[in-house]
């Protein structure tokens, strides 16, 4: 029951005697959100590729859960506008019934995009509709790669907060276990159970909070994202993924104006 | 209407056809390039077939997917660039077959007529060549119909969702090396990719679904050979390049729609 649904060890990868990852261990298991942080260049995709099997280590044992299903949420999908394709068309290419893709668009918060051209969606509305994809597939766990790129701030805590809640949100007996990459510890720091800092290989890991004050961290980042003033400001109101205010009660649906 | 005209529509039809689905990968996948070195590489086959006396057909396919497969594994050593490989690859193997050809002096051939095509010259063992061969091309299009639209959509999500993405593409390398070999005669392997990607192209401005976009250019496949061959037949324009502009001025005119 506790085995780990994926679990990395002593890998290493070599692109063109660049070494990426040297001896990177990594254990993801049932109902729990690892969060993968460090700078840039640190391997963290390459890290997340192996852990899904997209791409082979130069050396170390990847063992999976036996039957594990796997929802992936790309870090920006490259949408192929060469194809005419609308979001339902696109996430019926699952094999999943209308109702099933209306739900998963409801979870998400976008059901109004069901009949828009994939093109013509916000940042915001993709990841929202890349994270119903990766939904259908009813995953053990979720990957995800920087799912918050080329949203803004509000819309980058409002998809962090969503992501926990369908962790929260028991439908079998197991919870979800997500798998994701960040660069910002505080973005992430409500939603994660356990920060793995990397640069090449594991600086440090444990707790979001033991980890922010861990000297590995602190030397990797400055601390001086601390300073970094955030504008945070309290808001009466919560706006749809569309941009509307809605109504007081936090109704997520549909809120017309 | 004479038997040769007739031949020639039905060859160039059957072409048209096979060529709209494909076509359409081609351009959502954008490999116009690889398709081109596939075409280009036709040559070598031909010289290879002619050569060793076998059926240029099956040479031509063989041979295509011969480097389909050295593409594939310099592809997944990224030493070089992809486009820079696809145009060394295009023109060796073009060259290479051309050069190969010279040599065997017994065989007297006009290239000419695979480079451009010879659409008039076309008779009824062509015929059996193309519909036999878009049978099974467009029945195994329709079979794996599905994952082949997911694997276009994003490869690699389709691969973390349990699609067979490498036995896919070579599906897909498979089918192209077949449809070229069987249009070569018709259009040269000069012309082959231009048969795909012109109508798909031309489709995508109009279409609202993948399914009409095939649809739509295998209507302009079949509209632009039309037009070639009657150009061909009354203007006595070689008949390969005809299709091939006929194509490519409907592609102008959908250009000049205001997209909605």
């Amino acid at each position: 029951m506790n085995q780990p649904l994926i679990e990395l060890s002593d890998i290493w990868m070599k692109f063109q005697n660049r070494e990426v990852l040297t001896g990177v261990n990594l254990q993801v298991n049932p109902g729990e959100i690892v969060t993968l942080i460090g700078p840039n260049g640190a391997g963290k995709t390459t890290l997340v590729r192996i852990a899904l099997g997209l791409q082979a280590p130069s050396s170390g044992q990847r063992t999976v859960k036996k039957g594990l299903r796997i929802g992936y949420m790309p870090q920006k999908l490259h949408i192929n506008d060469s194809m005419p394709l609308t979001v339902n068309r696109f996430l019926r290419l699952t094999g999943c019934r209308l109702t099933a893709v209306n739900n998963a668009l409801d979870r998400t918060g976008v059901t109004h995009v069901l009949q828009s051209p994939l093109q013509s969606l916000s940042g915001g509305e993709l990841q929202r509709v890349l994270l119903a994809r990766a939904l259908l597939h009813k995953p053990h766990i979720l990957v995800l790669d920087e799912p918050v790129q080329g949203v803004d701030i509000t819309g980058q805590k409002a998809l962090y907060q969503l992501i926990t809640d369908l962790r929260n949100e028991s439908r079998d007996q197991e919870n979800c276990a997500v798998l994701m990459v960040s660069h910002d510890l505080h973005l992430v720091m409500a939603s994660t159970d356990k920060v793995v800092c990397i640069n090449q290989h594991v600086c440090c890991s444990g707790h979001p909070q033991q980890v922010k004050q861990h000297p590995a961290y602190l030397r990797l980042f400055g601390g001086e994202s601390d300073e970094l003033a955030i504008y945070t400001h309290h808001h009466d109101h919560h706006h749809g993924i569309d941009g509307h205010v809605l109504d007081p009660q936090k109704d997520c649906s549909k809120g017309s104006q | 209407m004479s038997d040769i005209l007739l031949y020639a529509l039905l060859a160039g039809y059957g072409v048209a056809i096979l060529a709209a689905p494909l076509g359409c990968f081609v351009v959502w996948r954008k490999m116009a390039y690889f398709g081109d070195t596939l075409s280009h590489s036709a040559l070598l086959g031909v010289s290879l077939g002619l050569m060793l006396d076998v059926n240029i057909n099956l040479a031509v396919i063989c041979s295509s997917l011969i480097v389909a497969l050295i593409l594939v594994s310099f592809q997944e050593k990224q030493r070089i660039a992809s486009d820079t490989l696809l145009g060394i690859l295009a023109h060796s193997s073009l060259s290479i077959g051309l050069v190969a050809v010279s040599f065997a002096d017994n065989i007297r051939v006009d290239m000419m007529s695979y480079l451009f095509g010879d659409l008039l010259a076309t008779g009824p063992s062509d015929l059996y060549w193309i519909y036999g061969g878009g049978g099974v091309v467009l029945a195994t299009l329709a079979w794996l119909w599905k994952p082949l639209l997911s694997m276009s959509v994003h490869a690699e999500l389709a691969q973390v969702e349990g699609i067979p993405v490498k036995r896919l593409r070579l599906v897909l390398t498979l089918l192209m090396a077949l449809v070229i070999a069987v249009a070569m005669k018709i259009v040269g392997v000069l012309l082959i990719t231009s048969l795909m990607i012109i109508p798909a192209a031309t489709a995508q401005r109009l279409a609202k679904t993948p399914e009409q976009m095939v649809l739509f250019s295998a209507l302009l496949g079949l509209l632009g050979v039309s037009g070639g061959l009657i150009a061909s037949w009354y203007l006595d324009t070689p008949a390969g390049p005809s299709v091939v502009v006929s194509s490519f001025l409907l592609f102008l005119m959908t250009q000049l729609i205001k997209k909605r």
